[in-house]
């Protein structure tokens, strides 16, 4: 199995705890891994990306190639369209639907949300508001996203609740049930989208 | 052992905390920061008390680093590309000197220029000094290569430079790390002479190092990181430096048809090349970085059968990535999905509430008497204030040139001229132009903008702190005319007063706004809470 994900937000939104939970995942299970992030300038409210690549086999390149990636993962709805040239034929884009706007030129949210609808393979979740209601916790928002994302990655879910468990099982039992309870209901949407 | 998953820069630290290093010596610089950031919060380094404070500059660092070298302990030096061109003195002669104690130099270079000024080639400091390169290609080379890195510094008695690039500082993966070797004993260099390079001395150490060039590139011929893999088709031969190795192999699954030599270890092994050049047709060079391999084969006629980054077959400049190499290659190319018009460039800006904003607004209001053109800035988190909504500085070149290039334009009869530095860039290299222009009472005015912190690299601790004041009135700054007060809303209007009166002074000023990092002072909020 591979599979090869584009994670895609804003600086400052989190975007590496996901791909924390999925390198936690793949190392448990002896999975091969790479993933490469933006570090520095793009920090301070810039775009920021994370290519991150899980397979059973050994991995070459740190980056994702052109029209190869099976997932756009995105907290971020304009974020997740920056990413389209990397996105294979009948690979999905899932993303919250939460705008964050700190440009003067950002899009009206009708028309992002138009061409996010007119992609062939998309989720659009509103990651807050689900977090808020399974969670308790608007912060979880990040995993519902990797939740909705997961049916369309080839790892076993368990994996995934697993790497939440060994990550933050050292801020107790309340913080890890509330992320998977926010990883399940992300799932739970994206099933019935 | 326990794999790891670790960064390319965190790999290295590993390997460097496990090869018995008793010092780290290095100033912030993307993407080399988080080596000396994992060494500082690692257990084993803090219990064995390893030397990992922040230097001021890669220059001190560099040199305390040989120091350590001296007294023969091994030491690792960090630096981002740029911050070579700040060691260097003291680079280039450690070639000469020597080293004793292992001495391991990481430069991590920027192709694209993600975050920096320029995408300047490491690999060529290191053929400027005549020392070993080592550039790894995966993470768990970046671990062994540290490790080996040392102990061929001590074998051949030179310093090593170890180049990365950002893919692989930045990327993570699993590190399967090996035993931790103990510290050196304190030991002296044998020759006591070895280090000083008085001229009569400085030429024997200098045909020393010229006897020892024929060793490195046994040493390369013989390296576990260089390789000689054949291949059916031999119309194409291809040699993949480093990080551009995974680039090649990505495409044929780590079984190519070609040729390949994997060069992770310079100078170039020889035999290695020759035989490539001798059964290929053609031969293509993988490399990221200036095209060094492919300009030396290709010498100055120009044979005609070496491809790469001169002849167009892949960009001369930027980083490479599996689809440039792809199409070297003459691999099909796939259909790519455009982005839609309606994404937006994102580039990142001064943070909400961040005190560069309140130096900038009252700047630019006092400023537009003037007219534009008269601010000179260097690197910084305040370099983002050339962005719109603030556009307020017309220089950024290196650190600390704001404070000379303000006092050079100045002399050319620009006034008033104006520098804005942060703190840290400040005690980096801003102190001695401030020096210049306080000796020859230029009339430039310095903001020293003061956020108590190295912010853009993440919040790392300055070496400014608690001492700007102090440092200026030793440097020779009238005390009347070194200005500090808060930079928020509420003082904008005293801001603007005090530029303007510094402005029209006919000595030198010195301003410091200053307000802790908003991202620092969060950090620190939520450091003592827990």
């Amino acid at each position: 199995m591979k599979t090869d994900i584009i994670l895609a937000g804003v600086g400052g939104q989190g975007i590496l705890s996901i791909a924390a939970a999925l390198g936690s995942a793949a190392l448990t299970n002896n999975l091969y891994m790479k993933q490469a992030e933006t570090h520095g300038m793009s920090q301070r409210g810039g775009d920021v990306q994370s290519f991150m690549r899980i397979s059973d086999q050994p991995i070459y390149s740190d980056l994702i190639a052109k029209s190869s990636a099976d997932i756009i993962l995105s907290v971020e709805p304009m974020e997740a369209l920056r990413y389209l040239p990397y996105l294979r034929k009948g690979g999905y884009v899932v993303t919250n639907s939460t705008p964050f706007i700190n440009i003067p030129d950002y899009p009206e949210t009708e028309e992002l949300m138009k061409t996010l609808r007119a992609l062939p393979r998309q989720v659009i979740i509103d990651a807050d508001q689900i977090a808020k209601e399974s969670a308790g916790n608007v912060r979880a928002g990040n995993f519902v996203m990797l939740g909705a994302a997961s049916p369309f990655i080839e790892i076993p879910f368990g994996y995934l609740e697993e790497g939440i468990r060994a990550i933050f099982s050292r801020k107790g039992e309340e913080v890890v049930g509330m992320n998977l309870k926010a990883l399940r209901a992300g799932r739970e949407f994206a099933q019935n989208y | 052992m326990q794999k790891q998953l670790l960064l390319g820069v965190e790999a290295i630290a590993q390997g460097a905390i496990d090869s018995g290093i008793s010092g780290v010596y290095a100033y912030p610089g993307t993407p080399s920061t988080e080596i000396t950031e994992y060494i500082q919060n690692s257990e084993e380094a803090i219990a064995r008390n390893v030397h990992r404070t922040w230097a001021a500059n890669e220059k001190t660092a560099m040199e305390s680093a040989l120091g350590m070298s001296y007294a023969g302990k091994r030491a690792l030096v960090c630096m981002k590309h740029v911050g070579m061109n700040v060691a260097a003195d003291c680079f280039m002669n450690a070639a000469i000197t020597g080293a004793n104690g292992g001495l391991v130099i990481t430069a991590a270079d920027d192709p694209s220029m993600h975050s920096s000024q320029n995408e300047q080639d490491s690999r060529v400091y290191g053929k400027f000094a005549l020392i070993p390169v080592l550039e790894p290609s995966n993470q768990q080379e970046a671990y062994e290569m540290t490790r080996y890195g040392f102990a061929l510094s001590e074998t051949v008695g030179s310093p090593v430079l170890l180049r990365i690039t950002t893919r692989l500082a930045h990327s993570r993966s699993g590190v399967t790390p090996s035993g931790t070797l103990p510290e050196n004993h304190m030991h002296l260099p044998e020759n006591k002479r070895q280090f000083v390079l008085l001229p009569a001395i400085a030429r024997k150490q200098y045909k020393l190092l010229l006897e020892k060039q024929a060793d490195f590139v046994k040493a390369s011929e013989q390296s576990p990181f260089n390789s000689y893999t054949d291949g059916e088709d031999k119309s194409l031969g291809i040699i993949a430096c480093g990080i551009t190795y995974n680039y090649l192999m990505e495409h044929f699954n780590g079984k190519c048809k070609y040729p390949v030599v994997k060069v992770s270890q310079y100078p170039l092994p020889r035999k290695m090349l020759k035989r490539l050049l001798r059964e290929c047709k053609q031969i293509l060079v993988l490399e990221e970085g200036y095209p060094v391999v492919e300009e030396l084969l290709k010498g100055y006629p120009g044979q005609e059968n070496i491809s790469g980054r001169l002849d167009g077959t892949l960009p001369r400049d930027g980083e490479l990535n599996p689809d440039w190499v792809a199409r070297a290659l003459g691999l099909p190319a796939t259909e790519e999905t455009p982005v839609p018009e309606i994404v937006a460039p994102r580039p990142p800006a001064l943070c909400n509430g961040c005190s560069h904003r309140d130096v900038y607004k009252a700047l630019n209001e006092v400023i537009s008497t003037y007219g534009e053109g008269r601010v000179f800035s260097d690197i910084g988190c305040y370099t983002l204030g050339a962005l719109p909504p603030f556009q307020s500085i017309n220089s950024c070149v290196d650190m600390g040139a704001s404070i000379t290039m303000a006092k050079g334009a100045c002399d050319a009869g620009l006034f008033p001229a104006v520098a804005v530095i942060g703190d840290s860039t400040f005690t980096h290299s801003g102190m001695t132009g401030l020096l210049d222009a306080v000796n020859e009472q230029t009339p430039i005015t310095v903001i020293i903008s003061d956020n108590e912190s190295i912010s853009m690299t993440g919040g790392q601790e300055s070496s400014a702190l608690g001492k700007i004041e102090s440092i200026c009135k030793g440097i020779g700054v009238n005390p009347e005319h070194i200005r500090v007060l808060l930079p928020v809303p509420k003082n904008h209007e005293e801001l603007c007063q005090i530029i303007r009166e510094e402005l029209e002074y006919k000595g030198v000023s010195v301003i410091i706004p200053r307000r802790v990092c908003i991202q620092k002072a969060a950090r620190d909020a939520k450091k003592s809470k827990k």
